[in-house]
């Protein structure tokens, strides 16, 4: 069972849940996919076993073959390549690695290199394992991670993972949920909260995922995340409070399932949902 | 010597554009000759690497010189590796007035590349 965490912004809370529905199970795995600031590692301190380096494909001209035909700067559609005084110019940071100009190379002047950028980290700590994606500083697009971080964690189908998402709505955010089984929104109980709530809503809906949300922070008195999933007929899966102890717990890097019987009981419970949820989605798309 | 500017609109009385890679046109200018001819850019209109598309048909043009209120790092690499010199100059101001300044030397060398606004054509 694939599970995402997810929010619009940073700061919500998907860490928090996501390390902590990790610690309810009794073996999970955990998958940061939030390579620009992956931060779950500091909470499950896992050992890290194993470091891999992860490069994409860019191109290399060999200027003795290179004849000035343009053909790879017209077919470029980020401009990646410029043909200057006779020479072959590749801009590397603006280059979207699609591989067209090896392609279309008439000449074959034009070959793949590999470029690094970034690296997938690999541990293990009690019952929980851990895989990170890190994105090298300055590196556009954290997609190839992410690719890699999922494509090779295959689940069998009972233990659950969680994959912890980066913030936002984007493609790196898509490459992160296209093949969860379900997906956790954690919203904040404010007028912005339901602006980024509402992006993320919407890109679930976009890929036909099962959801639900977790209010997070809640106060006493009104929630506009909470009205806005009732307006929207969406379903609210729990309600964490804006509590000193589990801030303080948090914020030393702890993880409140094992620090409190209050939150034990909040994470296993909302474990428990989930999973429910999960099945009843696969009863009724089965039938 | 032939220069470029980017410029709002195909005329003479037209401003300096903002932009240097999504401008909508370039001024192609002879101040020898007077000859002046208005080119699309057709690199407004890309998903990213708008500076460097507009920079290579600068180049193609054999513009000499680029007035310019802003550039990108990534085209100031093309224009310099062709050699082409980049002025700075007063953003909106006219066009006239800007080939004016230049041919009297008013105008200096654009010394602050900016990173660039990649994204903007929404990669």
């Amino acid at each position: 069972m694939r599970i995402a965490v997810l929010s619009g912004k940073g700061g919500t809370g998907k860490t928090l849940v996501a390390v902590n529905l990790a610690a309810a199970a009794k073996d999970s795995t955990y998958i940061d996919c939030d390579v620009e600031e992956p931060n779950g590692h500091l909470f499950l301190k896992p050992e890290v076993v194993q470091e891999e380096e992860i490069t994409v494909k860019i191109p290399a001209v060999n200027e003795q073959l290179c004849m000035g035909c343009r053909t790879c700067t017209y077919f470029c559609r980020f401009n990646a390549l410029a043909y200057i005084n006779d020479k072959l110019k590749i801009f590397a940071d603006v280059c979207h690695c699609c591989g067209g100009c090896v392609l279309l190379c008439p000449v074959e002047a034009l070959s793949d290199i590999d470029k690094v950028i970034g690296k997938i980290q690999k541990g293990a700590k009690d019952n929980i394992n851990v895989n990170t994606g890190i994105l090298d500083f300055g590196v556009e697009s954290g997609v190839p991670i992410i690719k890699k971080l999922l494509s090779e964690y295959v689940s069998d189908g009972k233990n659950l993972t969680l994959i912890d998402c980066p913030p936002g709505s984007a493609c790196i955010v898509m490459e992160s949920i296209k093949d969860v089984d379900y997906c956790i929104l954690v919203a904040e109980p404010t007028v912005f909260g339901v602006h980024n709530l509402n992006m993320v809503y919407e890109l679930v809906k976009l890929f036909n995922k099962p959801h639900g949300v977790v209010l997070n922070k809640c106060l006493e008195g009104e929630n506009p995340a909470e009205q806005f999933c009732i307006k929207k007929g969406i379903k609210i899966l729990d309600r964490i409070p804006f509590d000193h102890e589990l801030g303080t717990i948090n914020s030393n890097a702890r993880i409140a399932v094992r620090e409190s019987e209050k939150y034990q009981k909040l994470f296993v419970d909302l474990l428990q949902k989930v999973t429910k949820e999960v099945h009843q989605h696969e009863a009724v798309t089965h039938s | 010597m032939r220069i470029a500017i980017p410029v709002d609109k195909q005329n003479l009385e037209a401003s300096v554009n903002q932009t240097f890679g999504r401008t909508p046109y370039f001024l192609i200018y002879d101040t020898e000759t007077k000859e002046n001819v208005f080119i699309d850019n057709s690199a407004a209109a890309s998903q990213g690497g708008a500076g460097i598309k507009a920079a290579q048909s600068i180049v193609d043009n054999k513009a000499e010189a680029v007035l310019t209120p802003l550039c990108g790092e990534n085209a100031a690499e093309v224009l310099n590796a062709a050699g082409i010199k980049i002025y700075k100059t007063v953003r909106d101001a006219s066009v006239m007035d800007t080939i004016n300044a230049f041919m009297e030397g008013k105008l200096a060398i654009l010394e602050d590349i900016h990173p660039g606004f990649h994204g903007q054509g929404g990669k």
